[in-house]
């Protein structure tokens, strides 16, 4: 399993009814359903993907998520999922509000647009940068909002909106991320993961 | 079309059944046919709803008309619906031609076909009655419940009256509420049978002339909003029928003329035209969202029925938006939705005819959730 889902993983109590926004294939759902127990509903925009979760008999609706979470009662999750996908939408903060109205908790990954090599990439080479968590190159990407960890935490802070952990990965290693060591995390993380309420 | 009740299978439904039209039914048949064998714990059994015109026939050689059965496509040994693997049963729907009670059965107060003395049925009361059946069957709980079209309606008002009675739903091209359009169409092709001098008010079972030309008529009409506008263009487009050039009459010129009269003539002969009109205004009467006092959003709540709902890009009849009225409603409730928009250029039949991603589709849902029943049940 990828880190970050073993991370996201471990923030979720067993028996949860979690909401998977941007599902892909559906194997994050696929394992906490099998190592959690957990009640999994999924959104997902491509249809092959589609597909791929309803052959492993997961509950999961095609269509985009800007327009999908109109439909999900308040607080109907104990947990909303976005795993990097946050910064394909066209308006995050709209869909943001919805995850936190859906959810009680809502787990988002950003990919952080602070990382060194992000910004070496653009310092040094004056090129746009293509890393790992960042594949794709300027005219084919489908990321429209990028932004690093500080930013989003700031965000959280103007929005009013309550950060309960911060989770850093840089390769292989995770460490946690508070006010304090916010600028060198910043600088060191590859992926953001927020749990927020 | 010559059968007596005694070739098809059937039971005799005795408790008696108040039709939402006020009348009540009390021993009358209802025709089914079933594929493939019922386990032993009883937990392969699906049932399957059918559309307007069809009949409990699903697949193999329709013993009545000689024809395929309309699901073959899906059903059978091998097949997406694996009756090597579940127990298939379908049901003709109340109303129907078929061996069920409808309106060209002997009214045994007059000993005369009922035509227009049929009493009005609804989408319900066909559910109702099928409900019987799994009674009969011993089937406490079943696999799946699949139908397209009026067969997902059925499916959804299955679903909500009884929704313990199925582990898992897939509605298909459908709606939980027949709207303006729809209903426009069911009355041209109502309004075409009742047109025709031959129809009599519905008295025509006396003699051997029936309304052959309006129900082929209505036939031609339903058959055009199957189809897709580039499904249509490329199968036919401007090509002529068995000639050089157009002739300057009325005969078929182009392909697709004689195709809808092929269609309209192949039908009269399988198909009752009071069971077409009694069968279509039960789909302009159907509308779920009626039957509970928070809409649609309340039929489903609680319901711990898997659903699959499944609609086709290019259907116009009943179109994707109505099947995402559907989803809404579910994921609203909080019940268990899956949902996927197949991308096809066959229309509404789509459904019905070979189209690859749509079988593979459903063929991976029921046999994923067979996997996931027959633990529930060892729990």
């Amino acid at each position: 399993m990828k880190i970050e889902f073993k991370i996201i993983s471990n923030l979720i109590p067993n028996q949860a009814r979690i909401l998977d926004v941007g599902c892909g294939d559906g194997s994050l759902m696929q394992s906490l359903i099998q190592e959690k127990d957990i009640d999994a509903r999924g959104i997902e925009l491509e249809e092959e993907n589609v597909k791929k979760c309803i052959s492993k008999g997961l509950s999961v609706i095609e269509g985009n998520a800007e327009n999908e979470l109109g439909q999900f009662p308040n607080k109907s999750f104990d947990f909303v999922i976005l795993s990097q996908t946050l910064q394909a939408f066209y308006n995050p903060e709209n869909v943001l509000d919805h995850l936190l109205r859906i959810g009680k908790y809502v787990i988002v990954s950003i990919p952080n647009f602070g990382y060194w090599k992000v910004r070496t990439s653009l310092l040094f080479f004056g090129r746009m940068p293509v890393t790992k968590s960042l594949p794709n190159t300027w005219y084919n990407t489908p990321n429209l909002h990028m932004c690093t960890i500080k930013d989003f935490y700031e965000f959280c802070g103007d929005k009013n909106i309550k950060i309960e952990k911060i989770i850093g990965i840089n390769d292989e290693k995770i460490s946690s991320i508070n006010r304090l060591n916010l600028e060198m995390k910043n600088l060191l993380s590859e992926v953001g993961i927020f749990l927020i309420s | 079309m010559d059968y007596t009740l005694k070739d098809i299978k059937h039971i005799i439904i005795k408790k008696p059944l108040l039709l939402d039209s006020g009348k009540t039914l009390q021993d009358f048949p209802l025709a089914y046919e079933t594929y493939g064998k019922l386990n032993e714990s009883k937990n392969n059994a699906i049932l399957v709803f059918h559309a307007l015109t069809g009949d409990q026939f699903v697949t193999n050689t329709n013993p009545i008309t000689k024809k395929e059965g309309w699901w073959s496509t899906a059903v059978g040994p091998g097949k997406a619906i694996d009756t090597n693997k579940y127990f298939v049963i379908c049901a003709n729907v109340l109303g129907g031609c078929m061996g069920s009670l409808g309106p060209k059965s002997i009214n045994k107060e007059t000993n005369k076909p009922y035509g227009l003395n049929f009493p009005f049925i609804t989408i319900k009361d066909m559910v109702v009655a099928q409900e019987s059946l799994l009674d009969h069957l011993g089937i406490k709980k079943l696999l799946s419940v699949l139908g397209g079209s009026m067969g997902g309606m059925q499916l959804l008002q299955f679903c909500t009256l009884y929704p313990e009675k199925s582990f898992s739903a897939v509605p298909i091209a459908c709606t939980a509420s027949h709207n303006a359009q729809q209903i426009a169409l069911n009355e041209l092709a109502r309004q075409a049978i009742m047109a025709d001098p031959q129809w009599e008010n519905g008295n025509y079972y006396d003699e051997q002339k029936f309304p052959k030309n309006g129900l082929a008529v209505a036939r031609m009409a339903g058959h055009i909003t199957y189809m897709s506008d580039s499904g249509l263009q490329e199968r036919f487009g401007r090509k002529l029928h068995e000639k050089q050039d157009i002739e300057f009459s009325f005969d078929p010129d182009f392909q697709i003329e004689s195709y809808l009269r092929h269609q309209g003539n192949v039908f009269v002969e399988r198909f009752d035209a009071n069971s077409y009109l009694y069968i279509s205004r039960a789909l302009d009467y159907f509308d779920l969202s009626k039957q509970f006092k928070n809409g649609l959003t309340e039929a489903f709540k609680n319901n711990k029925t898997r659903f699959l709902v499944i609609s086709f890009s290019s259907d116009w009849l009943y179109p994707t938006k109505n099947s995402k009225e559907i989803v809404i409603a579910l994921n609203a409730s909080g019940a268990n939705v899956a949902f996927a928009e197949i991308k096809t250029d066959k229309g509404h039949d789509a459904f019905l005819v070979d189209e690859p991603e749509f079988l593979k589709t459903i063929k991976s849902f029921l046999d994923s959730n067979f996997e996931l029943f027959k633990n529930e049940n060892r729990i």
